[in-house]
């Protein structure tokens, strides 16, 4: 749930979502879901010439599996607070396995 | 599965049915995984991303050419799902001009979204024809990249079947 939670902090953003037909698309982000399913508002596919037919659509959901990166602004994360969150997933993960 | 409490609904806010609920009787374009481009109205959906769409049409898109099939009602499974996008520019998929105007006159249309590459609508023979060139010319091309490949010692052992 690290992931989702994460996403859940970039909500606003402006983000570029590459999928893995290496379709970018570029887009306010949203919404996101347990899934990491993406919905992206104000988007604007970054080759229009080879993708046509995106360029008279306003928002998009996007399917979690179909993603393969997405690039955000650096200045928004914050890596500090993404380690020690990990850190702490990791341990909580940890004593649910030790208390089995 | 009777689930009323009030509390519980901000954890199901953050869902595949809340991003896809504003969807619901619009007119929309879905992208599949094998490259089908099918318009029609989102009735119904899970939270797969299984799709329901009614008046359906599936249009073929080859570089600035397109072309319309109709298809009807539509059971979309949500492993096919590449996006869904909600269609605003109405030039596009209408074709108004008259239309077109009177959304520039009442400043509702985006100039950002103008249609860069007007599409030009043609048979279905000729969409066919122009698309089975682009898939020869797509496998063309990975042949060529493979024997080179293969030339310099690596090994193919996938062949690139998602052409979405």
């Amino acid at each position: 749930m690290l992931f989702f939670s994460f996403f859940k902090t970039l909500i606003d953003e402006q983000v570029i979502v590459e999928l893995k037909n290496d379709m970018s698309v570029r887009g306010t982000l949203k919404s996101v879901d347990q899934f990491l399913n993406i919905k992206l508002d104000d988007v604007s596919v970054v080759d229009e010439v080879k993708y046509p037919h995106l360029s008279a659509v306003k928002n998009v959901f996007i399917r979690g599996s179909v993603v393969r990166y997405v690039h955000l602004p650096g200045a928004v994360v914050d890596t500090a607070l993404l380690e020690d969150a990990t850190r702490k997933e990791a341990a909580s993960q940890a004593s649910k396995m030790g208390g089995r | 599965m009777e689930n009323t409490d009030p509390s519980l609904l901000p954890s199901i806010i953050f869902t595949t049915a809340a991003q896809l609920v504003d969807c619901v009787d619009k007119k929309l374009l879905v992208v599949l995984r094998d490259g089908r481009k099918l318009i029609g109205i989102l009735r119904s959906f899970d939270q797969y991303a299984n799709l329901v769409l009614q008046e359906t049409i599936e249009r073929i898109i080859v570089e600035s050419m397109y072309s319309d099939i109709q298809r009807g009602v539509y059971i979309v499974r949500g492993e096919n799902v590449v996006l869904v996008g909600e269609i605003v520019s109405f030039t596009l998929f209408f074709g108004s001009v008259a239309f077109d105007l009177l959304l520039t006159y009442l400043n509702l249309k985006d100039p950002e979204k103008e249609n860069s590459i007007p599409l030009r609508e043609v048979s279905l023979d000729e969409i066919y024809a122009a698309q089975q060139d682009e898939i020869d010319n797509r496998r063309r091309r990975e042949l060529t990249k493979n024997s080179k490949l293969i030339d310099i010692g690596f090994s193919i052992d996938t062949q690139q079947e998602d052409m979405y």
